[in-house]
């Protein structure tokens, strides 16, 4: 019955975090109608998390919580990646919000508590912790999405989300009870030994895998369980698009990489095959019918599935030079969304959404400082030298040539000259249309500041990618 | 077969057939009522594996509180089973398609091979003066205090995404305020107006 007190340090982060999200909703009570507390307030709640991880971060693994818990290199770059992308989006988002009255303290709140979700996965050692930190995220992202109630849009997207995401945490809890069902452990590490000794009826397990599989990728959103994001992207306002498309993601490489990497090495080839599959449809399909929309959002809702595609490429050659890589994609990747939906809620106005293609129409003209951030980030996206875009594609299409997929490897370059279409098609109309509308930009000065450092950055870690790709590779070989 | 492994067939068919009945029957009401059933003869499984806590958790829980809600709910909404049922047979074909298609796979994957695990292996049975209880406290609140914790903050988030999204001020509502009923003074009310007194007609 003797019980040792856990330790608490490696914890710390995710302690302040729960703190100051709750302190924020009591605050915003308190404050009147001056909302600016609650946002000052997340931003340093932001700041000091991130004190925390650096000033608690050792080097080495450190499980505690009897073993739910894990604190290694890799959960802290990641979680400050995620600082990093939460505070990206509120400092966008904020105008926004501020001209469609979301601008409110429990959307600071949500968003704080979506983060502790994201920080729960990146840390989880257990199948339970990370399901629990799954649920955290999901509900606030339900609720976000479901936050402009007055939007029938938003509202349908929220239910769509809900239903199918709970369906998808139904596959994962069958999943992992099927994996708990042969090894009798669910702690990843102990799974992991339990399966390399052999024990555990390997019908069950490949079984439990598949559920697994199938609950991950509706949550990262590949084909064929990618049917909620075009939806979602499209009905949410952009500001919780924006956050859907950025930190979390962070989060879902974690627990991918958790769950199958850590928890289930020995059964690599049969994990192997099934994210072939998923990565490749999700590419094809992504990409192609990316072409076919004339909504930004929704085009980049499918841009987004083709990119989870490319992530699984690194994840699927099974190595941590893969890891690496995809981590690497995956942190781009945020950069880049985050830098694409704040140009559209850059464009955006009071009563107006600049959430179609026409509305780019002419952007060099109106001004050519935004325009060329945004060719910046379209470069990247697409995957043109001598932008990040590019060197992330090569180091996955690298870990996938590695692992001895070179028809794989071939399909992905094809796709993504197929995707290449799209995103040429939104300089053009910048570049050589001639703008349809000719109300002035306007913008605060700090998304202008950051917006600009946004893009130069993806193009500065074009030119420069080796500083964060030495990171992640050494995150990689010192947690996993 | 003991008497043990009758009573589990026994129990299990019957959920069997609840769980199909709560999809095939034609009416919401039935089809709750038969997911009650489900519940029950699952609690009845769950009290056969010592689980006994669950078990009545799942009873006093699940079937005391949330179908009797769910139950209050089916009956206050206005379902159109005809709207509901509008496109169930375009949609049946592919459905049984998919459908077809992973049982097959399935059968493929368990035929072949053995999925019955080793029943020799599992654990034997506890003495009488175990606590089912008293275990699951103990683990709770010591080696599983992080997920219970993060239990809570779950709890806690519903609470806050209800309110953010169900409350509304309209503006022009008349509603009570019981600070200001309670601050207000009898001057505020009470306005003496002093007036000359009238004198009485003259007769």
């Amino acid at each position: 019955m003797a019980f040792a007190m856990p330790n608490l340090t490696p914890a710390l982060p995710e302690i302040f975090v729960l703190t100051m999200a709750s302190v924020v909703l009591m605050a915003d009570l308190f404050s009147g109608k001056n909302r600016f507390v609650a946002y000052m307030l997340t931003q340093i709640t932001l700041l000091g998390a991130a004190w925390l991880t650096v000033s608690t971060s050792g080097g080495e693994i450190v499980h505690t919580f009897s073993g739910m818990f894990v604190d290694d290199v890799m959960s802290d770059v990641l979680k400050l990646m995620t600082y990093i992308a939460v505070s990206a989006m509120l400092v966008y988002s904020r105008s926004y919000l501020q001209l469609r009255d979301l601008f409110r303290g429990e959307f600071f709140a949500l968003v704080l508590f979506a983060m502790l979700g994201m920080m729960v996965m990146i840390s989880a050692n257990h199948f339970i912790t990370l399901y629990m930190g799954l649920e955290i995220l999901s509900l606030c992202l339900y609720s976000l999405v479901a936050l402009q109630r007055d939007s029938a849009q938003a509202t349908e997207a929220a239910m769509k989300y809900f239903v199918l995401g709970a369906l998808a945490s139904g596959l994962l809890l069958y999943g992992m009870s099927m994996i708990y069902g042969a090894t009798g452990h669910l702690e990843l590490d102990k799974v992991a030994t339990a399966i390399q000794q052999g024990d555990g009826n390997r019908t069950i397990l490949t079984f439990g895998l598949v559920f697994l599989v199938a609950g991950l990728a509706f949550k990262l959103g590949v084909v064929p369980f990618h049917m909620w994001i075009p939806d979602v992207y499209q009905g949410a306002p952009t500001a919780v698009t924006m956050f859907i498309g950025s930190a979390p993601k962070i989060a879902a490489f974690a627990f991918v990489v958790r769950l199958l990497s850590e928890g289930l090495p020995t059964l690599v080839h049969d994990w192997q095959g099934m994210l072939i599959i998923l990565a490749l449809l999700s590419m094809a399909i992504g990409n192609i019918t990316a072409i076919a929309q004339t909504n930004l959002k929704r085009m980049l809702a499918y841009s987004t599935i083709s990119h989870m595609g490319f992530l699984l490429l690194g994840v699927l050659s099974g190595n941590n030079g893969g890891y690496g890589a995809s981590m690497f994609y995956v942190l781009v990747y945020v950069m880049m969304s985050l830098g694409a939906f704040g140009m559209i809620m850059l464009l955006s106005r009071q009563g107006f959404e600049a959430e179609k293609l026409e509305d780019f129409k002419g952007l060099n003209q109106r001004s050519p400082w935004h325009a060329f951030v945004m060719l910046l980030l379209m470069f990247s996206m697409a995957g043109v030298p001598p932008t990040v875009g590019f060197y992330a594609k090569l180091s996955v299409l690298n870990a996938a040539l590695s692992a001895g997929f070179v028809w794989l490897a071939v399909a992905a370059v094809l796709f993504s000259v197929i995707g290449a279409f799209y995103y040429l098609r939104i300089i053009k109309l910048m570049y050589f249309d001639a703008p349809q509308d000719d109300s002035r930009i306007q913008a605060q000065p700090d998304m202008n500041l950051l917006l600009s450092m946004n893009g130069l950055g993806v193009l500065a870690l074009g030119i420069l990618p080796q500083p964060l790709m030495a990171l992640c590779v050494y995150s990689i070989q010192h947690s996993l | 077969m003991n008497f043990e492994t009758l009573i589990f067939y026994f129990l299990a068919s019957i959920m069997l057939f609840a769980g199909l009945r709560v999809i095939t029957v034609r009416h919401p009401i039935h089809a709750a009522l038969y997911l009650v059933l489900a519940f029950f003869t699952a609690a009845g499984l769950w009290l056969m594996l010592e689980a006994e806590f669950l078990a009545i958790t799942l009873v006093l829980v699940y079937i005391g509180a949330v179908m009797v809600l769910f139950l209050f709910v089916v009956m206050m909404l206005d379902l159109d089973l005809q709207r509901l049922r509008q496109g169930f047979w375009q949609s049946l074909p592919l459905a049984a398609l998919v459908g077809g298609l992973m049982i097959l796979e399935m059968v493929l994957v368990l035929g072949r091979k053995s999925f019955i695990p080793d029943f020799a292996s599992m654990e034997p049975h506890h003495a009488a003066d175990y606590s089912n209880t008293k275990e699951l406290g103990r683990l709770l609140y010591t080696d599983y205090v992080y997920p219970f914790e993060l239990a809570a903050v779950v709890l806690l988030i519903a609470i806050v995404a209800a309110i953010a999204i169900t409350l509304r001020r309209r503006k022009n509502t008349k509603h009570q305020d019981p600070a200001e009923q309670v601050k207000v003074r009898r001057a505020d009310r009470v306005r003496m107006v002093s007036m000359p007194s009238q004198k009485q007609s003259e007769e």
